[in-house]
């Protein structure tokens, strides 16, 4: 095999070493009647050329969006990503580290996870910052937990307004705990959570209150409104937000979230059909303790010298086992370490510009969509990156066509009870001239 | 009406005056845990159990509950500890204290251990 | 050469206006962003983002590469951590644009080679665990145990036992165990181990009952052995209506071997980013795909995979938990786990697991008489062995593990697991050579000699690393988790 070292004579000599004959000997704990008789059936092996051919092969079977012109979002995006981000992330003395654990030998991961932490703060307005959750949607299952654990409620309100994948995952983690889950139901005309039922919910006995900024829908939500009510009753902010957005909009913190969590796909990580990206969780300084995840701090070595180390350990699995602040233990390192990097070298100005030239590409693809008959806004709050688009159309016929002329369209949301909405997205990576071939062709094929 | 220095087996002292009782942990509690870095301190009006952890003290890789020595109902806390918790390490009978409890019934302190016999107790560990 | 660490923060070499990237010009008609979004909702300033040039951002990130050990940079014996090589293919095949540049909600007729590989790999990991079915979504070990916990409850549930909320733990698990188990709502009942290092069965016995939802078992078990008393244990949890969980953590020791569901086990995680050769990324991402028997495959997270002739499908299954996380996974980590398993085949697998249990028993077997084996067995993949000999000397295991490190050997896993005393676990893996086995027995002899002679020699060390030992108290102490804007 291309990886084992070991010659048939070393094996011999190594086995000899220990008084033994042949491998199977090392395996005499096992009871006979545990031990596998026969081959797994798996196939291979396959040379490195072989499987060079196999994987291009399954690779040409799909359709990816270096052919395709991308208007879909909801979630994971098509943003540029510049080349050092993936050249530096392959380093193999990155790629190939484990966790932190030996601080004196891993500087590097170590504070580019501190990098990290500031940056995610910077975004987000916030004093904490752990380094990193699997994805947006856990990490805001792990902040409903936490804002349970601070508040001692059992009790969790969560905008229909969410998008639908993440009601699933914090679903699932509040219910394995026992946790009860009340909707702030839909404003069909502002496409926001409806304001004028806010009284009807039980705000007294919410452990917190959820925001999703921008929402699933790709519009602002009053995040003030619901801001007063939750901590008037005693209960925490928790506002899942899209970290493009925070290079415009005001920074959570502002609106005195508690925690602050996000999927930080769209910080210059690949779309990978959906993985790895990475979870962002941000808290302020009276509830790190309370936080999942590993966290990096800063202090000195035995000479004075500046040095980072894992810190705060007693909240993890590893040391308080049942009573760990959650189960986490491998996060999203190097995930997180493109998001630093991608921020680097973007810096404060080109962040900027990413954001807005997503706000102004997708206000322009929405205006010319809404020059076609038959398409009208499907709600009146501000968008930024995405929005809904309302037509009685098939949208997944028409997506089929779209697809047979080099286009992705957007998601028809009538799988999420939405059957007139198609939600469309629109990044930096778009040019002019494919939104204005995409509206041609889609122009064309309502007609 | 004693204000000598008891013990229990779990490493904590009580003085008890009057019927304030205050706490903290021994000097081999300190040591053993190493490097103080947070305490979790009940909070006043906090009604505790004899037995029953009531505050935690955590190392750089450890936790630690401490037990209350008495029944009662916590009237002070150290705040000192907030921020400074190596206070437990350098002057854990003194300046270390943790709380301080009102006691439900004075006569359960005497089931606790004297210094004498809490270093005894201390050499079959 | 040592890289001494004096590196600024990226903050820190920032100079105003100064920019790293552009993107092209902006090409559509520009409306005023008050236009668009209301005043109360835009930011007054813009964060402290540093502003650098690309060279500037490519060099920080290249001198802090230098400061870490990884497994190419040198031997990582890290236990239960599984460090073996990474194959570099991997990473250029995990770049194909049509795996890497595709959407997750893009029609299924669009990704039909994505969902090939998702199914491919679920039968394989099934084969390799001898169970059922498949669930790719988990993103690491420890979300692996989550989500298995969760089908584990909702099997209960819908037989109307839901009152079974006792998960038995070995005192030797893992932290993510008991972890998991609170996230699930279960009582954690712990159960020692024997004078073999194995579950006590005696004990076991007496903690199973009509509460037991199940047993969570690591097999080999952190101290490298094979309970040996596995069909009994298996039979003793199902007798008494429970379900037997596998932590895969410890899987490159079996592979080919034992199929854990042959041994009674109903789920398996397996840690991808161990035994799968993915690599760990400074901490992540991994991936913690469960496997499951045919009685709980309809409880499974979804969407998985289904085939239809040559066509590929996602369905959800029919009583399915609902979803750990958006999506399928850690989708371009599991690939890597795919090719890896493709390019061993099922013998070479089987090579793997026995090279790793070689190379583990031999190092073992040199190391014995100068540590204390306190379970002297033949190990797996993995050995534990004691550093209270070196206490005489005002050495502790962790002086050695910070030794170890200026003979540019990574330390093992120390004070783990809790049941020995000044732990330290070693585990080599299969794709270290014998010379470097050689070198490290070699190493650790010295160390030990360093322990009687000249103690301070390991006190102070690490004396060749980037930095000296640090303060940790002080930074658990005052927290300091970002940087200050001056």
């Amino acid at each position: 095999m291309r990886y084992l070292p070991l010659t048939e004579d070393e094996k011999r000599e190594m086995l000899a070493s220990m008084g033994l004959e042949q491998i199977d000997d090392l395996f005499q704990d096992i009871p006979p009647e545990a031990v596998f008789q026969g081959d797994l059936d798996v196939p291979g092996p396959l040379s490195e050329a072989e499987l060079i051919r196999h994987f291009k092969a399954l690779a040409a079977k799909n359709q990816d969006t270096t052919k395709l012109v991308s208007f879909l979002g909801a979630g994971v995006y098509d943003h540029l990503v510049p080349s050092i981000v993936k050249r530096i992330v392959g380093r193999g003395e990155f790629l190939t580290a484990y966790t932190p654990y030996q601080p004196e030998i891993t500087q590097g991961v170590l504070q580019s996870i501190f990098e990290y932490q500031t940056m995610i703060c910077e975004l987000t307005g916030m004093e904490a910052s752990n380094a990193s959750m699997y994805d947006g949607a856990s990490a805001l299952a792990e902040a409903c937990l936490m804002a349970c654990a601070a508040t001692k409620r059992e009790l969790v309100i969560l905008p229909a307004t969410l998008h639908p994948q993440w009601q699933e995952v914090v679903r699932l983690y509040l219910e394995s705990q026992d946790v009860s889950i009340v909707y702030m139901p839909l404003d069909e005309q502002t496409g926001t959570a409806d304001l004028n039922q806010l009284s009807e919910l039980p705000w007294g006995e919410a452990a917190c209150a959820v925001v999703q900024q921008p929402n699933f829908f790709g519009l602002l939500e009053n995040v003030t409104a619901l801001e007063s009510r939750i901590h008037a009753n005693g209960g925490l902010l928790v506002m899942a937000v899209d970290p493009i957005s925070l290079s415009l909009l005001k920074p959570p913190a502002e609106f005195k979230a508690d925690i602050v969590v996000g999927d930080g796909q769209s910080l210059g990580q690949a779309m990978g059909f959906g993985g790895p990206a990475f979870g962002f969780f941000a808290t302020t300084e009276k509830l790190i303790r309370r936080m999942p995840g590993r966290v990096v701090g800063e202090t000195v070595d035995a000479e004075g010298k500046r040095a980072f180390v894992l810190t705060l350990q007693t909240r993890e699995q590893h040391i308080r086992r049942e009573k760990a602040t959650s189960n986490i233990c491998s996060n999203q390192a190097l995930n997180a370490l493109a998001a630093t990097i991608y921020l680097a070298v973007l810096g404060k100005q080109g962040f900027r510009d990413v954001g807005y030239q997503c706000l102004q590409k997708a206000h322009y693809l929405k205006q010319r969509l809404l020059e076609i008959p038959g398409l009208s806004a499907a709600f009146s709050a501000p968008s930024f990156r995405e929005f809904a688009i309302r037509g009685a159309f098939d949208w997944a016929e028409i997506n089929r066509r779209l697809l047979d002329r080099g286009f992705l369209g957007g998601l028809p949301l009538a799988r999420f009870g939405h059957p007139d909405l198609i939600l469309f997205s629109v990044t930096e990576a778009r040019t002019k001239q494919e939104i204005d071939a995409f509206v041609s062709t889609l122009r064309g094929l309502i007609q | 009406m004693s204000e000598k220095r008891l013990y229990t087996k779990e490493h904590e002292w009580v003085v008890v005056k009057g019927s304030i009782a205050r706490i903290g942990v021994s000097d081999y509690a300190q040591n053993e845990l190493g490097d103080i870095v947070f305490v979790e301190l009940p909070s006043v009006g906090d009604v505790v159990e004899e037995g029953e952890g009531f505050a935690v003290l955590e190392s750089v890789k450890a936790v630690s509950d401490v037990y209350a020595p008495v029944s009662g109902r916590v009237v002070a806390v150290n705040e000192a500890l907030e921020d400074s918790p190596e206070l437990i390490n350098e002057s854990p009978l003194d300046e270390g204290w943790i709380a301080e409890i009102e006691i439900d019934d004075t006569a359960q302190v005497g089931d606790l251990m004297s210094e004498q016999e809490y270093m005894e107790y201390l050499k079959g560990v | 050469m040592t890289v001494r660490a004096n590196i600024p923060l990226i903050f820190e070499r920032s100079t105003p206006g100064r920019r790293g990237y552009r993107l092209p010009e902006l090409d559509v008609p520009e409306t005023p962003i008050s236009e668009l979004i209301p005043e109360e909702y835009l930011r007054s300033e813009a964060p402290a983002l540093p502003e650098v040039s690309e060279l500037e951002v490519v060099r920080h990130y290249t001198q802090l590469s230098r400061l870490n050990h990884g497994v190419d940079v040198g031997f990582y014996p890290l236990g239960s951590c599984t460090m073996k090589y990474n194959p570099w293919v991997h990473e250029d095949l995990v770049s194909l644009p049509g795996l890497s540049a595709i959407h997750p909600y893009q029609p299924e007729e669009t990704v039909q080679g994505a969902l090939e590989l998702i199914y491919n790999l679920s039968e394989h990991l099934a084969a390799i665990a001898g169970l059922s079915k498949a669930s790719l979504q988990p993103a690491a070990g420890a979300h692996g145990e989550l989500t298995g916990l969760m089908v584990i409850k909702a099997y209960h549930n819908f037989r109307g036992e839901g009152h079974r909320r006792e998960m038995i733990v070995p005192d030797s698990a893992h932290g993510t165990n008991p972890a998991s188990c609170a996230m699930v709502g279960y009582k954690v009942v712990e159960v020692p181990s024997d004078s073999r290092g194995g579950v006590d069965v005696e004990a076991l016995r007496k903690l199973v009952g009509p509460n037991t939802a199940g047993l969570m078992l690591t097999n080999p078990n952190t101290l490298g052995l094979f309970d040996e008393n596995i069909c009994q244990i298996a039979k003793i949890v199902h007798d008494a209506g429970g379900l037997l969980y596998y932590d895969g953590a410890n899987a490159n020791a079996i592979m080919g071997i034992v199929r854990p569901g042959d041994t009674g086990f109903d789920v398996v995680h397996f840690n991808l980013h161990k035994t799968f050769s993915t690599p760990h990324g400074g901490g992540g991402p991994g991936a913690g795909p469960i496997v499951v028997s045919e009685a709980l495959a309809p409880f499974l997270p979804g969407p998985v995979v289904a085939k239809d002739g040559d066509k590929f499908r996602l369905v959800m299954p029919e009583h399915s938990i609902g979803r750990v996380r958006s999506f399928f996974g850690n989708f371009l980590v599991y690939a890597k786990a795919y090719a890896y398993i493709l390019s061993h085949g099922p013998q070479g697998l089987r090579e793997v697991s026995e090279a790793a249990v070689l190379n583990a028993n031999y190092v073992m077997n040199k190391l014995k008489d100068i540590f204390e084996l306190p379970y002297d067995r033949i190990c797996m993949h993995e050995f534990v062995l004691s550093g209270a000999c070196l206490k005489e000397y005002g050495v502790r295991t962790l002086d050695l593990a910070k030794r170890l490190s200026d003979y540019g050997f990574h330390a093992p896993t120390v004070y783990f697991p809790l049941i020995v005393e000044e732990a330290i676990m070693i585990e080599p893996t299969e794709t270290e050579p014998k010379s470097t086995l050689d070198e490290f027995i070699e190493v650790m002899r010295q160390i030990a000699e360093e322990a009687k002679e000249n103690p301070e020699m390991l006190t102070s060390a690490p004396h060749n690393a980037p930095v000296k030992r640090l303060d940790e108290a002080r930074a658990a102490r005052h927290p300091v988790l970002r940087w200050a804007r001056q």
